[in-house]
């Protein structure tokens, strides 16, 4: 059963990204939990995305295009990346969210892969 | 606004339950054999004392007044379901101890029994700790899940399931005969160090919460040795536990940075908890029966030895943990064997015995990369050292320890 880690983070977390080089406790720390999740053989895919204020929010309402900057939702923490493990269990899962370093500075949100609905959408259209 | 006698009341309700949650579900639900009533019957009494005891006073024995309003309240429940025809013979129970003293100390056994319900080979050992820390300390799914890194709404539904259990098996509420109690103690040993454990996990003792487990803990094994003194294994429990919660003080330095065991200030350990430890070990000791509990203290004893003699007996401390993988073999044994076998006769040896580990069962062991990473350090295996530090530090959930061993592997 895939699990997405959803990683919040501040404006703050983002910056310090860009001393990553100089901020080895920062770097380090997500390079070692990187390497923890590959060789427990559970990992399924990975990005951190890059800072909020870089977003470009799209809708289209009555025909119309509407484009906006910055990301869907103002909060003070954003969405700062995500992991996709494969697991066995909430539980495993809730383990593996603890370890991830933003869990410590930040927030995980852990949401379970929505496979039944993948399945649904990526099946031929039967009716066809 | 709130009034001062609602706040009066509302304190001395708080006080009550702090102090005797736990034995009064062990007493109503000893007669019911339904934990999961008895402590809904308690939580409704809680409540009616809020109103009561804010217009009328708070009663001179509150604990009495909650245990005789949490039987009426069972006794009404019990009626509703004798109308359905289900339960007389709970209905019976409850009239015939409705007028007896409510004397909650009358009963001191009560509360041990709850235990061994806990602790019931029936009931999924997992949930061993979880329910003890609900029935007998009236700890929420919430705290519970919080300090064993479950959901609290899974918490809830699995603490619900394992009392629905105890009650449809009809387990029996009573202490095991004598002849089986040490196989049946081994259970609520582990249950009552496992609360402990997910206490100590965060050693920071910053989080009030986890120091309050850890307290419940260190009084869950108080109960059960002042309930079966002639245990040695309990007194052990006990002894460990104590040792443990000495170097609380030493785990942190003031600025919040995690300090391990080697390079703890032995002067502000806990002495009184540490004498006390001691003591406990010296009674264990005299029944010449030895356990896993035992062994683990006695370990934590030469550690503290250091606080007088300024050293640490490493060759003692590897012989007792060769002891300890014999009588209880477990990974964490296995690893902290490595590390002072690695004391004693150097690196290489240490090395030796975690490459004798199965590695599957290490692949998210902690404490088996930090302990490989020091040891590869000291043999100048720097690459090989990173990896291994790298890998500890992946598998750390606690800040304070992780930026220690990046701070390790920088080194």
């Amino acid at each position: 059963m895939q699990y997405a880690l959803l990683i919040y983070e501040t404006s703050a977390d983002f910056a310090r990204r860009e001393q990553a080089g100089d901020d080895p406790a920062y770097f380090g720390a997500w390079r070692a939990y990187y390497k923890a999740v590959v060789e427990a053989g559970i990992y399924a895919g990975a990005k951190p995305l890059d800072a909020p204020e870089t977003g470009t929010t799209v809708r289209r309402r009555d025909g119309k295009p509407l484009v906006q900057d910055g990301p869907y939702a103002s909060s003070k923490e954003q969405l700062g990346g995500f992991m996709l493990l494969e697991l066995p269990s909430l539980d495993a899962a809730l383990e593996w969210a603890a370890r991830c370093p933003a869990a410590s500075y930040g927030a995980v949100e852990i949401r379970p892969v929505a496979s039944e609905f993948q399945r649904r959408f990526e099946s031929e259209d039967q009716r066809r | 606004m709130k009034t001062s006698a609602d706040k009066l009341a509302h304190r001395a309700v708080e006080a009550a339950a702090r102090q005797s949650y736990g034995r009064l579900v062990a007493l109503l639900a000893a007669r019911t054999r339904d934990p999961a009533g008895a402590e809904d019957a308690l939580a409704d009494a809680l409540l009616a004392a809020l109103n009561t005891w804010a217009r009328d006073g708070i009663p001179k024995n509150p604990q009495a007044w909650l245990l005789t309003a949490a039987r009426n309240r069972l006794l009404d429940h019990a009626r509703h379901l004798e109308v359905r025809g289900r339960s007389a013979s709970t209905l019976e129970t409850l009239a015939n101890e409705l007028y007896e003293a409510p004397d909650p100390d009358a009963l001191p056994d009560e509360r041990l029994k709850l235990l061994f319900v806990c602790a019931h080979p029936a009931i999924d050992p997992e949930m061993h700790t979880p329910l003890m820390l609900q029935t007998v300390l009236g700890l929420d799914a919430v705290a519970i899940g919080r300090a064993f890194l479950v959901s609290p709404k899974t918490m809830g539904q699995r603490l619900a399931r394992a009392k629905t259990k105890i009650r449809q098996a009809r387990i029996a509420f009573e202490i095991p005969a004598a002849d089986q109690i040490p196989q049946r103690l081994e259970a609520v040993l582990n249950a009552i160090y496992a609360a402990y454990g997910s206490s100590w996990e965060d050693a920071a003792g910053r989080d009030q919460r986890a120091v309050g487990l850890a307290e419940e803990a260190i009084w869950l094994a108080r109960v059960l040795r002042d309930a079966i003194p002639d245990e040695p294994e309990v007194r052990g429990l006990l002894a460990l536990l104590l040792h443990c919660e000495a170097r609380r003080p030493a785990r942190r330095s003031a600025d919040g940075r995690f300090v391990p065991l080697s390079e703890q200030d032995p002067h502000i350990w806990l002495a009184p908890l540490i004498d006390e430890a001691e003591r406990e070990l010296a009674v264990s000791a005299a029944h010449a029966r030895l356990g896993r509990f035992q062994i683990e203290a006695a370990i934590q004893s030469v550690h503290a030895e250091r606080a007088r003699t300024g050293r640490t007996d490493w060759a003692a401390i590897a012989t007792f943990y060769d002891q300890l993988t014999r009588l209880a073999p477990s990974i964490g044994a296995a690893v902290a064997r490595a590390a002072a076998h690695a004391e004693v006769h150097g690196a290489q040896a240490g090395l030796a015995l975690l490459d004798q580990i199965d590695a599957h069962s290490v692949v998210s062991y902690q404490p088996y990369w930090a302990v490989r990473a020091d040891l590869l350090r000291q043999l100048n295996r720097a690459y090989e050292a990173a990896e291994a530090f790298d890998r500890a530090i992946g598998l750390t959930d606690d800040h304070a320890i992780r930026a220690f061993l990046l701070e390790r592997r920088r080194r």
